[in-house]
């Protein structure tokens, strides 16, 4: 156990350096700018004097190691500085638009890991049948699709065909826990259909890889059901390589979202950080894509502890 | 070569089909098109006829035009930057397998943490800063890209490093440079050249997103996921014109995956 302890504890470090690395890599990102952000966001019809004020409200007047320290030191207590574009508080403009990022991706994992899990111990058990090769074709499709034309596929049959959902999914403060659920309902369809492709594929290899097993063989011997024993000896058993890919898709999603919350107009974080790229909005895009970065990243570890603790194997092995 | 495409199955070549079919008329757009690929010359998302076979656009340009000439731009810049990110991706791969040693865990841990990054957001954040151009675009995507071919061609190369005929080559006094192009690269060229098909959809498929998201090729240029994006609001009234450079875009990326799937089939077949 100890040695899980620290394996754990290592791969922890190493996130929390890589984490630390993309922080100096976004900080240095602004520093690299050709000529100077002041004047690049200004523009060449600005003042000396303009410039000058926005390069001591950028405090860009001090030396850059100050400044990263301020930066990352800010950062950790929530303040990221003013938005470029309107002046207002980039925190302010974060935190609804993360809830609601955050929302979706979390209401289209709840959706998405049981369907895909179900999906893919279903072609395992089928393995190698029409209904296998179906699905297998499908979801090959849809990995290869572009998200927004899954997404326009979608607009199209449920929502300009059938008429059943809104084609964008505008989000109010104020609306009711019922009625958010039904405007994201498209949008996390989407998703759903992108990342089920993936973690479907992986289970349903990881579940025929575990039926090889002599006592898979054993148990057919012995007369056990075929679901039984997909249900009870092989799932099990795949379950580190399950949770994995599960965990590496949910990283996946926390980035996917951002298209996809573009296509419906979903007031994410997402969608303001393609806005302010465009607008060359730096504060925003740099706190942003950290918090990105973040999450994408401790999404990524927690995939790797999680398979270390549910397989045995693994934890002995690699030390 | 003539006699294996005969035994091709048919998922691959349908996927043949799929690809010479784009690669003709991205070679041939000047020819095939109609009008100019920026003149406007009808009325805003006119239905299709015989003048314009596919409707015109959200100004009013011809998009069987726009289509064929966004098939080329998108099409050529999704290449050129698969071709420089194996050029700089192998070479490195290469480099930290035949040297090992701290060249090695220098050039893999850099590697790590550039894989650590979400690819879309690291994009993201560097055309925030640089701007989106074609040249930033193509370096930008080649760098993040040339970080997973470089962990499939160290991979390879490690294998290959440690043959005789390598250990002999070295005894030689064969320079690193020698090496890799006579003994490493002939070696390692089947699973790259279906790795060179993955990362083309990858890279299409990333550089037309970027387009959609308004921060890749600028108009007026054509491109496929630039075209999603100018054309979206026409999907609320009806007309299906944003489903067309979408399903172009997906008709290729099947087409590729289908034949990298049958190369891969041949290559372990063979093996068996």
């Amino acid at each position: 156990m100890k040695k899980v302890l620290m394996l754990i504890l290592k791969r922890t470090g190493a996130s929390l350096i890589t984490v630390f690395i993309i922080s100096l890599i976004i900080f240095i990102g602004v520093e690299i700018l050709p000529g100077d952000v002041a004047e690049t966001v200004l523009g060449q019809s600005a003042t000396p004097e303009t410039v000058e004020a926005f390069r001591k409200e950028l405090k860009l007047d001090l030396p850059p190691h100050v400044r990263y320290v301020t930066w990352l030191n800010d950062f950790v207590h929530g303040h990221f500085g003013n938005s470029l574009a309107n002046g207002r508080p980039v925190a302010d403009l974060i935190s609804t638009r993360l809830s609601n990022t955050l929302f979706l991706a979390m209401s289209t994992a709840l959706i998405a890991v049981p369907l895909a899990i179900f999906l893919g111990m279903l072609a395992a058990f089928y393995r190698n049948t029409f209904f296998d090769k179906l699905i297998s074709t499908t979801t090959l499709s849809f990995i290869s699709f572009p998200e927004f034309f899954v997404a326009y596929i979608l607009i199209t049959l449920l929502s300009v065909q059938l008429n059943i959902f809104p084609s964008l999914s505008i989000i109010e403060e104020n609306m009711g826990f019922a009625s958010k659920i039904y405007t994201i309902l498209l949008p996390s369809l989407t998703l759903t259909c992108v990342v089920t492709a993936h973690m479907m594929r992986q289970t349903r290899a990881a579940i025929i890889n575990v039926l090889a097993g002599a006592y898979i063989e054993m148990a057919e011997i012995k007369g056990i059901k075929k679901s039984r024993i997909i249900l009870l000896h092989a799932f099990p058993n795949s379950l580190s390589p399950v949770i994995n890919v599960v965990a590496v898709n949910l990283a996946y999603l926390v980035v996917g979202v951002v298209i996809v919350e573009v296509v419906f107009v979903y007031p994410g974080l997402g969608q303001l950080l393609v806005d302010s790229v465009s607008k060359r909005d730096l504060p925003v895009v740099q706190a942003s894509g950290l918090i990105f970065s973040i999450a994408y990243i401790f999404l990524n570890m927690a995939a790797d502890i999680l398979s270390m603790l549910s397989n045995p194997k693994l934890r002995q092995s690699t030390n | 070569m003539i006699q294996l495409l005969k035994q091709s199955p048919l998922s691959a070549r349908i996927g043949m089909g799929i690809v010479l079919f784009n690669i003709l008329i991205a070679v041939f757009a000047p020819i095939i098109a109609p009008f100019g690929e920026t003149t406007i010359v009808g009325d805003v998302w006119e239905s299709l006829s015989s003048q314009f076979y596919l409707g015109t656009d959200h100004i009013g340009r011809d998009l069987f035009t726009r289509m064929v000439y966004g098939g080329r731009n998108t099409i050529a810049l999704a290449f050129i930057t698969t071709t420089l990110s194996f050029f700089l991706g192998s070479i490195l791969g290469f480099i930290a397998a035949v040297k090992g040693g701290w060249t090695d865990q220098l050039l893999s841990r850099i590697i790590d943490i550039l894989m650590a990054f979400p690819t879309l957001i690291f994009a993201l954040m560097i055309l925030s800063v640089l701007g989106s151009s074609i040249p930033t675009l193509i370096f930008t995507i080649a760098i993040l890209d040339s970080t997973r071919v470089y962990r499939l061609s160290r991979a390879v190369a490690m294998d290959i490093e440690v043959m005789e005929f390598v250990e002999a080559a070295r005894l030689r006094g064969e320079g690193l440079w020698w090496i890799i192009r006579h003994e490493i690269l002939p070696n390692a060229l089947p699973p790259l050249i279906a790795e060179f098909g993955l990362r083309f959809c990858f890279v299409f498929l990333f550089i037309a997103s970027l387009s959609f998201l308004g921060l890749g090729l600028q108009p007026p240029l054509a491109d496929w996921g630039g075209m999603v994006r100018e054309n979206a609001g026409a999907i609320t009234f009806g007309i299906y014109i944003p489903l067309i450079p979408a399903g172009a875009i997906a008709l290729l990326t099947v087409g590729v995956n289908l034949i990298v799937d049958w190369f891969l089939h041949l290559s372990s077949g063979l093996h068996e």
